[in-house]
């Protein structure tokens, strides 16, 4: 499930729910279409709702990463448990990763 | 010394999506005898949803069938879980190791990072293939510190 809070050019997509291959699918529909109407310059994934994600996760991350950068804007990811942020940093995204969460 | 058998539980399912987030809860489920840490649970349950989502995606691709995974637990602590497929099978084990290496299609966005991701969370991993006959993974960590009998 992903929740939109949509700030003029800032949008934050809080996604909600264990991500892997099943779930991903549906999720990138709705993200993919989220970033086709509103062109983000920054588009932030929350995943603060989410309990688990594997590599199915990166390939989400990484996807929309692209699709936000195809127009013009960039991908950040924050409030990732440390399993999770772990997944993504050995997964070579690492700097995906909000620095500074709270500022954004 | 010689590792005992302490318990072994066996889950088999059909190669259906929804099955991935069944199969990590059952090896959860399985994990807590040994008074796991969320991280060792974490770690468990990633490398599984891996292994399983391999053998419903890539296994079979082209064909239905079976996911069976096997459980043992023992007595050194030592959680060994196979997932095994007969599905297509691997040509080459050493390249679809190797991290970013996928071979399926771009639009189904696989980052090729399952095995690498296995990897990091499991003490070992291995991988038995035959082409046409299906892929066997199996997957081992040594929980906590403490033996069974201390807890
Ligand atoms: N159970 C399996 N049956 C057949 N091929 C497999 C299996 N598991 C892995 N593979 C092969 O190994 C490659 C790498 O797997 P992995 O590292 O998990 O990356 P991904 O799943 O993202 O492609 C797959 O693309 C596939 O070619
Ligand atoms: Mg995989």
């Amino acid at each position: 499930m992903i929740k939109i809070y949509n700030d003029g050019k800032r949008i934050t997509a809080a996604l909600v729910g264990d991500i892997d291959h099943h779930a991903a699918r549906e999720m990138r529909e709705q993200l993919d279409d989220v970033i086709a109407r509103s062109r983000p310059e920054l588009l932030i994934l929350d995943l603060a709702g989410v309990g688990f994600m594997d590599s199915s996760g990166i390939g989400l991350i990484l996807g929309r990463s692209r699709a936000v950068r195809a127009v013009g804007g960039e991908l950040l990811v924050k409030n990732a448990d440390y399993e999770i942020a772990e997944v993504i940093r050995i997964s070579g995204l690492g700097h995906l990763i909000a620095a500074q969460p709270n500022t954004l | 010394m010689k590792k005992v058998l302490i318990n072994e539980c066996k889950a088999v399912f059909p190669a259906l999506s929804r099955n991935e987030s069944i199969s990590r809860s059952i090896a959860a489920a399985f994990l807590l005898q040994c008074d796991p840490t969320v991280e060792e649970t974490a770690a468990v349950k990633t490398a599984v949803s891996e292994a399983v989502t391999n053998a419903i995606v890539h296994g079979y691709r082209n064909s239905k069938g079976y996911v069976e995974m096997l459980m043992k637990l023992f007595d050194n602590n030592t959680v060994y879980i196979r997932i095994k497929d007969k599905g297509a099978g691997i040509a080459d084990v050493k390249a679809a190791m190797e991290p970013m290496f996928t071979t399926a299609p771009a639009d189904e966005e696989r980052s090729g990072l399952g095995f690498t991701v296995m990897e990091n969370f499991m003490d070992k991993v291995r991988v038995r293939s035959v082409l046409g006959e299906g892929t066997t993974v199996t997957l081992e960590k040594k929980i906590g510190g403490k033996p069974l009998d201390k807890r």
